[in-house]
Order: C-alpha cells, then structure tokens, then sequence
C-alpha cells in the first residue's frame, strides 16, 4: 500500500474521525455479517467431512442444487444475449418512451420477490394471460423448471444491462469510425471491435445475475411448482429442512451455496482486475 | 450489410454517423426485440398484478387492504423498514468516511466486505439467525433462559432486513465520496470548523443526493424483502407477517384478489422508488455516483 508506512495502520491525515468511522463499520459488519456467516460455517464445519458430504450428496440435495444451477446459468445466459442488445439500444439508439424504458430495467430491483412471483405465476398459469394460449400447444411453463427459468430471467435481467451501459456509453466512437475507414463492414466492426470490448462487463453482468439468480427465492416459489426431484429449487430445500428442524441439512446446503457465490464473487473480482488491466482504467 | 452508397441515413442519437450506426431495418428490428423482451418481462407482470387486484372489483379491493391483518402487516412493514434503513444509513456514512476520506490497510477488502450481503441467498440469511438466535441455535438455551425471543419476532425480522440491505447505502456513497476527495473537508478544518460541523456542514451537504438515491433503493428492498424474512418470521398472521408473507399467505388460501390488493401496494412503492430513482438521475446526475449516471 502506497503512503502507508511500517507497522501503521493507516496513512496520517489531517481529517479526524477514522477511529471512530473504521471502528463502527468494521463492528457493525462483523456483527450483523461476518460472525453469523462465521457461526454456519463452523455449524456446518462440526458435521465434519464425511457427514457434510453425506448431506450435500444426498439424491434430493443433488437434484436441488443441479436445478438451481442450471436454471440459473441458462437465465443469465438469456439476459447476457438479450441484456446486450437492450444497453445497444439504450445507449445508441432515439425513440419514443426510450427514457421511460431505461427507468423500467430496474423494475426487478424495486418490485418485490414475492410480487413478482404471484404476477408470473397468473400471467404462465395453465389458466392465465400467457399460460391459457400455450397450454393448447402442449407447453406447460407454471409448475416446470420452464417456469423457474421465467423467473429467474425477471429477476436478472438489470445486471447485463446495467454493467455493459456505461461501458458503451463511454466507448470511443472514433474508434469505429477508424474501424470503417480502414474498410470493416458495420456486422465487422460490431463483433470484432466493439463487443471485445464490452466481454468483460458482459462476464461481470452474467456472474451477477447467476449469483442472484442461484440464490433467489421469493419470485421462483409460487411459479415452481415445488415438486422434490423435478421443481425444487436449493434455497426451497434449506426451507424444507428447516421447517424439519433438520438444522444440520439447511446449515450444510446453505454452506455449499455460500461457496459456490464466493467462487463467483472471487471471478467477478478477476475480471474486473483483467479488464483494468487490458482496457486501462474505467 | 451496411450498404454505404445508399442515401444518408439520419444521424442517431449521440455522435453516430452513417459508418458507426446500423442500416435503418436493423436499428427497428434491435429495438423491437429490446421493447418486446421488457414489456414481456416487466410491464406485463406489472400490469398483471393492478388487472388481478381489481378483477373482482373496488370494494373487495379495499376490504383486502383495510382488514386487520392486512393492516398489522403493513404496520410491521413500515416499523421494520423504519429501523433497518436509518441503521443502514448510519453505517453507509461510517464505512464510506472511512473509506473515502483515508488511506489504510486492508481497505479493498472493506469494500469487498460490503457488498458481500448481496451475492449470498436471502435464505441464508435468514437461516444464519436462526442458527444463532433459534431455540437450538448457539445463543438459544442462554436467550429462552432470559426470556428474550429474537427469532419468530421483531428483532429477527430486523436483523433478517438489516443483512440484506446492507450495501445499498454505503454503495452509493464510497464512490461519490472517493471521487470528491478531502479538499472540502481539509479547508473546512483549516478555517477552524471541527470534525462534526466539517461532517455535517461540508461533508453531508455534498453527498446529499446520493443518500437519498441509496436510502430510496434500501428502503424498497427492506419493505419488499421476502426470503430472508419468510425464514425468521414463523408466519403468526397479525403478528410477525410483513406485507410480502401476508401476500403469500393469501395466495396460498387461493385468495388471489385480496392477495394482488396487497401485491399492488407494494408494486406501488416500486413504482414510486422507479419514479425517484429516475428523476434522481436525470436531476442530479452530477452529483451521485459517476457508475449511475446515464
């Protein structure tokens, strides 16, 4: 750390209050955070290899977790495609309501898991606004893994967009232009100029949607069908478990979870470093 | 593709020329896929839930939303949120002083820190209290003895909120306040104001739009929370359900329209929180954090 020398905690200043600041941030977080994260961990570390592994490998905990994950990673990969040509066309592009469409990508963040579960479920119930036209052509999507996959889209559908605006709104056109004076036709210059340079907003868009996604809850419940095996979402069976009082399956199931966001967490990081690295500082 | 012999197509929005724009079909046809998918995906759910909240009518509308337990959940709701986010604000201000204003070590992972709550599941976080504060929890035997109950209650419902709704306030400000620097802050000082009036005069002033921007984004997640919530809540009807769990506690009874009635108002907080987040932006784009200006 630059400016920080030998054993000293921090650089001195002139500004009071670092004492005080530091010290009740790093309490708080240890309190309502890191000590009652800290407390499964070691809940789950008491369980010991081979019972954690017992649990985590148990067919229904396997099923869940496969579920989630898959879900999961095809809904980021549907808001990466569509996440794209949304921030395209948000940043690029004049038309009517374009202002109004561009508050509305947060709708997911403002709108409540649980709301946004209830409303999915009526519009792809087997009854319901979508679901009644679909239903004629053999396609169930309320109560499948369909279903979950529709929920999960909702729910991270602002981060791609989100993390790759800004990043186009701040590319350098001349860039393009010099792109097409060197006689690139506009589909080459696209996607051999301009997306390269977006892939690493896009990957950090696409890890935190899966993050959320992987963890979500509230909006897959109502429109999942919940059936053991088929429906039944990771988060769910840490419910399940808990209502059994099976404290040492939810405490195991949500450690394995917590590992795999961290693997996540841990890969956005790298990105970001990567993409400061090969494209200079945001 | 691009055929650049054909007439000028008018400029787009922003420096475009005719090189680095698209044809005009292709431009119509990203714009209509990026319209469709948002209007498949957000307003139709949107509108689903105010079309299902009045599909019996007004007055069964406002019977779902003025009856008792509909009430004591929207009471519990605006008491739980009236606690987690002026906490949340607090620590929002502390880290980003903190973090802005010194240089220290271990001061990148502070930040990481913050932002932690939001990759972990809200069922998580739910089940990390219980395991603390729950009858067979670690703190369990100590709490039943002292008849003090935090799980199943307010204060678990609080703790539950507070963890996920960490990062909303402190997110917003350490950028702002990184970018802004300590000049401010050091003439303050220099021309005699102490550290609290340099806080409350120089420092606070300046980031004042961004706290609200945060407090905003916190306050939504906090009365809409639903996983975190649901684990710690135990569901008692009139007592510790919040507006989502009463909503899901009248759907699971198949009373949809009262379920929706609920759901609306709190698909009316979204829209309100759109609505100022939006104005916020455009209003005050100077002056929140650089990575939310559009």
């Amino acid at each position: 750390m630059a400016g920080i020398s030998g054993l000293a905690l921090k650089r001195p200043s002139v500004i009071p209050g670092f004492g005080l600041a530091f010290g009740f941030a790093l309490t708080y977080l240890g309190l309502i955070v890191l000590i009652p994260l800290g407390a499964m961990v070691v809940k789950a570390a008491s369980l010991g290899l081979a019972g954690f592994w017992d649990i985590v490998t148990n067919p229904r905990t396997v099923a869940a977790l496969r579920l989630s994950f898959v879900t999961s990673l095809i809904a980021a990969g549907i808001n990466a495609v569509f996440g794209v040509v949304i921030a395209w066309v948000l940043v690029r592009y004049r038309f009517p309501a374009k202002r109004l469409l561009d508050a509305f990508v947060d709708l997911p963040f403002a709108l409540p898991t649980a709301v946004a579960g209830i409303a999915l479920t009526a519009i792809y119930a087997p009854n319901g606004w979508i679901g009644s036209w679909l239903a004629p052509l053999g396609i169930k999507v309320a109560y499948t893994p369909l279903g979950i996959l529709i929920a999960l889209v909702f729910i991270g559908l602002p981060f791609v967009v989100r993390t790759v605006q800004p990043v186009l709104e701040e590319f350098d056109r001349e860039i393009e232009e010099a792109a097409a004076t060197l006689g690139a036709r506009r589909d080459q210059t696209i996607f051999r100029v301009v997306l390269p340079a977006l892939i690493p907003a896009i990957l950090t868009g696409f890890a935190l949607a899966l993050a959320r996604a992987v963890g979500e809850y509230g909006s897959v419940i109502f429109i999942a069908g919940n059936i053991p095996y088929v429906s039944e979402i990771a988060p769910l069976l840490i419910v399940i478990r808990l209502e059994e009082f099976g404290y040492a399956e939810a405490t195991a199931i949500g450690t394995a979870m917590l590992l795999i966001s961290f693997g996540l967490l841990v890969f956005v990081h790298v990105v970001q470093a990567w993409r400061r690295r090969r494209f200079g500082n945001d | 593709m691009t055929n650049l012999s054909m007439a000028p197509v008018p400029a787009p929005a922003g420096r475009g020329t005719e090189v680095t724009t698209e044809t005009r079909p292709v431009r119509a046809l990203l714009i209509g896929i990026a319209v469709a998918f948002l209007a498949l995906f957000l307003l139709l759910p949107l509108g689903a839930v105010f079309v299902e909240a009045f599909r019996v009518g007004a007055s069964a509308y406002f019977d779902a939303i003025s009856e008792p337990d509909a009430l004591a959940a929207i009471r519990l709701t605006l008491i739980v949120a009236a606690i987690a986010v002026p906490t949340n604000l607090v620590f929002g201000l502390a880290a980003a002083w903190a973090i802005a204003k010194f240089e220290f070590r271990g001061k990148s992972l502070l930040n990481a820190l913050i932002d932690l709550p939001f990759s972990v599941s809200p069922v998580i976080a739910g089940l990390i209290y219980v395991l603390l504060f729950g009858a067979q929890g670690y703190l369990g035997p100590y709490l039943q003895s002292h008849d003090i109950q935090i799980v199943f209650a307010l204060p678990g419902i609080v703790l539950a909120t507070i963890f996920v709704t960490v990062p909303f306030v402190a997110r917003e400000l350490v950028p702002l306040m990184q970018e802004q620097g300590t000049q401010d802050e050091e003439a303050a000082l220099s021309l005699g104001a102490s550290g609290w009036q340099t806080f409350f005069r120089v420092t606070l002033p300046n980031v004042r739009w961004a706290l609200l921007y945060g407090v905003v984004l916190c306050n939504a997640r906090a009365m809409g929370e639903f996983g975190a919530v649901s684990v710690v809540s135990g569901h008692i009807r009139g007592k510790t359900n919040t507006m989502p769990l009463h909503v899901e506690i009248l759907y699971n009874e198949y009373n949809f329209a009262a379920a929706f009635a609920v759901a609306s108002l709190l698909a009316l907080l979204a829209l309100f929180t759109l609505i100022v987040k939006a104005t916020l932006e455009w209003r005050y784009a100077g002056q929140i954090a650089a990575s939310r200006r559009h």
